[in-house]
């Protein structure tokens, strides 16, 4: 009984509009070849050349990569640990604090995460760079790991693994061979996810960073602050559609699997 | 027909209050309805039964004004009710899952239709308070739904859709969420209420015990087609082709040709011999047909009977069901015919047990000759 | 054994780079700036023991709190911040409750389609989608050269370096977060709750506000939360899209640290901040469970 009427239609078109036609308008004038931002003068792809040459955005680049890869690797690997402690892990002396660690970093404002972990650098007299980055990175997408990860745990059902222990499985060993494949698909959007977060994230990077390390966020934010200029228009599309890109290619990935198993689903009920 | 029995549909003159005719309903491709004509009488007790997918919900919807006929004419104490939207028509409908407003209180959701309709403010809370007395739920008034029983909830949503005193009531599987026990007392007090309120209830359901309970007549359905409307008895007794003998209850069914058939009675050989059976109507000679034979009204002996059809064969399975047995034998001809026997002694005095050679018999008027 | 060791790892980095930078936060709001080498004082001693405990104590104050309230700076920072979060989450709402509502309406193969078009914005860069804005809302940006293309207005409104910009910027980076969960109860609203509404006499107008606006409560209340608690310690929008008199507490913390360089009144700012956040946080997780409790 539902009904797609015209005021559905509407407020999706209107919705849509809303999302896209500023990231679109961002894209198109990233091809403009005048400097005046607003007013089309013909296309161009001269902003992007200027980009790759620039020394500045490539360095900044190549830090906020590395600093992504290695703290959203750690982050995967603490936060699918954490949501095995919190979704199987039982009664232990400080769970409450422990879930509560996990969960008060995600409605933390980013201003006060980045400031408290500086404040803790400065104390522990650690040089900062790339270093700190990372250990901060990690400390926040892990909690965002661990929410993805332990949804997942909690949805699957238990008497698999129950099943793995009953035919001989060390818990160990039935981690690694039934829970972590079953939870993989879950670990891999929560790698995505940390990779994602720190790629994005200019606060946190910024309190933590030292004179050494300067991540593309924090560049971004630098040059904007004085204007929006095309090699930033360039470069934003060229984030943009690398993370389009993922996002799609993931999703049709997952869809074809999905679509893979319901088709021998239903050959495997015709045989039967 | 004494004139204290309710049977308006034997009575010619009477006028039904809800008639499909010819009603056909598609979804794309699929026909949920077809070409169906079906009459309800007022104040009567009907119940659409088959299994699932059989179009039986949707004509059930059809009425409450959620699809529309594709074809076909439905009409209301005479009046086609095509024009009239779901929330105008005087029919209500009790939801399979009940559909309890959870955000209001029990008093609030039985009031819920009598603040859209006509009635004064003023008597909305009597009548809220009649219904909730006539389902025993007074002290919960104040509670969410959540807050009750499976049981109580069935009962909210029976006095919420009864509160706008409707021509007709719609029951789509409302007993389906309780257990066995709770269902069974609650079949009794629906056909209470009915009785005392005199509203005409339409009920869907797959359960055949429940729409014989309850029902005045049942209308077994079966692709989008009707395969027989009667009584319960007489759906159960005189079935008018092997699917209805087939769905309701349980039934031994055999192929064979007529012999010889008069209007009362018809000679059938098969293969375990010849029988008599019951048709419903002279047959020709040679006609192909089936003959059904409840296994209830099958007997077992270790020696021939004297009268009545007979065959002959060796048990091969008892499922013991604590009131009654049911033996299965596998006659000469390897044909398996199920046979009930009421456990009247105790199991370790049991005559036949398994391998054991038997009769099985049952009398001329037990079997139904079938050509459907 | 094995198990402890599981669950000291996670447990001992958070506590590491979670807690302790936390405690140093609150301790760091209470110290003096005029003897600040790194720029803060006291710095506890483990070594003195007791005696250096007893001395770290004597040293608190909490004259950077006493500072915050008597700097009306503050006050209206606070209250501006308040005032912005709250207005931007009922606009969030306004928009993103047609959006969710038309999602759940749509045909079930189109949703998860629709789904991901919300989720999409979502994993691109944030600040570059705040940034994108500013070419839109600037007095010679599209936006303009729109309305004055309609005929709308004559002169360029001025809408960058506003609060209106901020509102704007809110708006479209949290909607995502106000539509998914409104419409994930939508979506999961029993279509029989509508059917029964009408078969009980209501008009589809009537149905909507009697069953669908009060069964999506659950939704549109995490949606707020979801918006409400971000927004008021934003950082990057009140700075890119907002103006010198946008007063936002994240921008004004901000620059308390890296312009005036006063670590203790910026710490003290943090805690303010997050004692104002403490209290929506927990109802909204009080709500969450509610409605755990509630779903199962």
């Amino acid at each position: 009984m539902k009904r797609f009427t015209f005021f559905n239609a509407t407020s999706l078109t209107l919705g849509f509009a809303f999302l896209y036609v500023p990231i679109l308008i961002l894209v198109i004038y990233s091809f403009n070849a005048s400097r005046l931002v607003t007013v089309w003068a013909g296309f161009s792809t001269k902003w992007y050349g200027e980009l790759l040459q620039n020394q500045q955005f490539l360095d900044a680049a190549w830090v906020t990569l590395k600093v992504g890869l290695i703290s959203s690797s750690i982050a995967t690997v603490l936060g699918t640990i954490a949501a095995l402690v919190l979704v199987r892990g039982g009664k232990f002396r400080g769970r409450t604090l422990f879930s509560g660690m996990i969960y008060a970093p995600l409605v933390m404002p980013e201003v006060i995460t980045g400031l408290s972990l500086l404040l803790l650098f400065i104390a522990a007299g650690v040089d900062r760079g790339v270093f700190t980055i990372v250990l901060a990175h990690a400390t926040f997408s892990m909690c965002y790991v661990s929410v993805v990860v332990s949804s997942r745990l909690i949805s699957f059902d238990q008497s698999i693994e129950e099943a793995a222990y009953d035919l001989g499985c060390t818990p160990f060993d039935a981690f690694k061979s039934v829970t972590l494949p079953i939870i993989a698909p879950a670990v891999i959007s929560g790698w995505l996810l940390a990779f994602t977060l720190s790629l994005d994230d200019l606060v946190i990077a910024s309190f933590t960073t030292g004179p050494a390390a300067t991540t593309l966020p924090i560049k971004i934010y630098s040059a904007v602050r004085l204007g929006v200029s095309p090699e930033i228009n360039a470069l934003s599309t060229l984030l943009i559609g690398i993370v389009t890109i993922g996002v799609i290619t993931a999703s049709l990935v997952t869809k074809r699997a999905a679509l893979h198993r319901k088709r021998q689903e239903e050959l495997a009920a015709q045989n039967h | 027909m004494s004139a204290d029995i309710f049977a308006p549909w034997e009575i010619p003159k009477e006028i039904p209050l809800i008639r499909f005719e010819n009603v056909t309903k598609r979804f794309g491709d699929f026909i949920a309805v077809d070409n169906l004509t079906l009459d309800i009488y007022e104040r009567e007790f009907f119940a659409l039964l088959g299994a699932s997918g059989c179009g039986k919900t949707t004509l059930m919807r059809m009425l409450a004004g959620f699809e529309s006929p594709t074809e076909g004419r439905i009409t209301l104490a005479g009046e086609d009710i095509a024009p009239v939207p779901a929330n105008k028509r005087p029919v209500n409908m009790m939801f399979q899952s009940y559909a309890l407003f959870p955000h209001l209180t029990v008093a609030d959701n039985i009031a819920f239709g009598l603040k859209r309709s006509d009635m004064p403010a003023s008597e909305i809370d009597g009548r809220v308070d009649e219904m909730l007395s006539m389902v025993q739920l007074r002290p919960f008034a104040k509670r969410k739904p959540h807050q009750i029983s499976g049981g109580q909830r069935q009962r909210v949503a029976l006095a919420r859709s009864l509160a706008k005193n409707p021509k007709v009531l719609l029951l789509d599987e409302p007993l389906a969420a309780l257990d066995k026990k709770l269902r069974q007392e609650t079949q009794f007090e629906l056909m209470d209420i009915q009785e005392k309120l005199g509203t005409t209830f339409m009920i869907v359901t797959h359960d055949q015990e429940e729409a014989m309970t309850v029902a005045s007549r049942v209308a077994v359905m079966n692709g989008g087609q009707i395969k027989q409307i009667a009584t319960p008895d007489a759906i159960y007794e005189r079935p008018n082709s092997s699917y209805v003998a087939d769905f309701i209850g349980e039934v031994n069914l055999m192929n064979g040709k007529i012999t010889s058939c008069t209007s009362k009675s018809c000679k059938i050989a098969w293969e375990g011999g010849t029988i008599t059976a019951q048709p419903t109507n002279k047959l020709e000679k040679g006609t192909e047909v089936r003959f059904a034979v409840r296994p209830e009204k099958i007997s077992i002996a270790k020696t021939k009977p004297k009268s009545g059809n007979a065959v002959e064969g060796k048990v091969l399975d008892i499922a013991y069901l604590g009131n009654i047995s049911t033996y299965y034998v596998e006659t000469t001809t390897g044909q398996t015919i199920k046979a009930q026997i009421a456990n009247a002694r105790r199991l370790s005095r049991r005559s036949f047990t398994w391998e054991d050679p038997v009769w099985l018999s049952w009398s001329d008027t037990a079997g139904i000759v079938l050509t459907e | 054994m094995r198990r402890a060791v599981v669950i000291l790892i996670p447990y001992l980095w958070l506590v590491a780079l979670f807690l302790v930078p936390f405690g140093i936060v609150l301790k760091i709001s209470l110290s003096d700036i005029a003897t600040a080498i790194p720029p803060y004082t006291p710095n506890f001693d483990f070594s003195a023991g007791w005696a250096g405990f007893k001395d770290f104590l004597s040293q608190l104050d909490f004259e950077n709190f006493v500072w915050l309230t008597e700097d009306d700076l503050y006050w209206k920072a606070y209250l501006s911040s308040l005032k912005i979060a709250i207005i931007s989450t009922i606009l969030t709402l306004l928009a993103g409750f047609p959006i969710a509502y038309a999602m759940a309406q749509a045909s079930k193969e189109w949703q998860p389609t629709l789904m991901m078009l919300i989720i999409l914005p979502f994993w691109t860069s944030f600040l570059i989608r705040v940034y994108a804005w500013m070419g839109i809302l600037s007095t010679e940006g599209f936006l303009n050269q729109f309305l004055i293309w309609i005929g709308l207005i004559d002169t360029p409104l001025q809408i960058l370096n506003t609060d209106w910009a901020v509102y704007i910027g809110i708006i479209y980076t949290y909607i995502p977060f106000m539509i998914l969960p409104i419409y994930a109860t939508l979506e999961k609203l029993d279509p029989s709750y509508l059917e029964a509404a009408e078969d009980l006499g209501c008009s589809r107008i009537q149905a909507f506000w009697s069953v669908t606006v009060p069964l999506s409560k659950p939704g549109v209340i995490a949606g707020c939360f979801l918006v409400f608690i971000p927004a008021v310690g934003e950082f990057v929008i009140p700075s890119v899209l907002g103006g010198s008199k946008t007063l936002m507490i994240g921008k004004v913390l901000w620059e308390e640290f890296f312009s005036n360089r006063d670590w203790p009144v910026a710490s003290a700012v943090a805690i303010i901040l997050l004692l104002i956040l403490v209290i929506p946080i927990v109802l909204f997780q009080k709500q969450q469970e509610r409605q755990q409790e509630a779903d199962s």
